[in-house]
């Protein structure tokens, strides 16, 4: 048996998007602050991303934990890799990074640096 | 032993760092999905550390979440990481 029962589903959502974020709620009606942060830097880069709730499976909500060796939610995917949590991002945004990151990924934004 | 001292006894265990604050952010969350309402499941950390030098930002929480990993399965429900070094602490 897993020791990730929620594998295939978090793989295939992974896979699904090139930004994913794992998060408590939903981005209309986020159930946590840290997430809500996430949603928020997300949006105002304009990018597009699916968001998998994980207060809707139990085994989601653990196995993202142990997939990513991370242990708190939210949690972001670019392309299938593990970006980070809510500091991070959000460090990242205030220093101009995450922009530039996604850049690099060529992660469509609406709302460009310098426009 | 509070979950607080805790996490100060292994951060300064696993780190050695120059600053440690931890504050108890538990009372901001009461109510909240996945907030035990009992406390001490909320915590902000900044972490000062030699460690840290040439390290990325994922590295440097990994570091912390290691040092925590047993309390991050248990009470601790969220932590707020600030991992600098000293160098970087006063700019």
């Amino acid at each position: 048996m897993s020791d990730i029962p929620a594998l295939d589903i978090i793989q295939s959502a992974i896979k699904s998007d090139d930004v994913v974020l794992f998060m408590k709620g939903t981005p209309v009606f986020p159930q946590c602050g840290f997430s809500s942060t996430v949603v928020q830097i997300l949006s105002y880069l304009g990018v597009k991303f699916t968001s998998v709730n994980v207060l809707e499976d139990m085994d989601v909500r653990e196995g993202i934990k142990q997939f990513s060796n991370w242990p708190t939610i939210p949690q972001l995917y670019v392309k299938g890799e593990f970006v980070g949590g809510c500091d991070i991002l959000r460090e990242m945004f205030e220093e101009g990074e995450l922009r530039d990151f996604l850049a690099g990924k060529n992660i469509p934004m609406e709302q460009q640096a310098d426009a | 032993m509070s979950v607080a001292e805790t996490i100060k006894a292994k951060l300064t265990s696993a780190l050695d760092p120059t600053r440690l604050d931890i504050t108890d952010d538990s009372a901001r969350h009461v109510g909240h999905a996945g907030a035990s309402g009992g406390g001490e499941s909320h915590f902000k950390v900044v972490v000062v550390s030699e460690v840290f030098d040439g390290k990325s930002r994922i590295e440097r929480h990994m570091l912390v979440n290691e040092a925590l990993a047993e309390e991050l399965r248990g009470p601790i429900h969220m932590l707020q990481i600030k991992a600098m070094t000293p160098a970087e602490e006063w700019q």
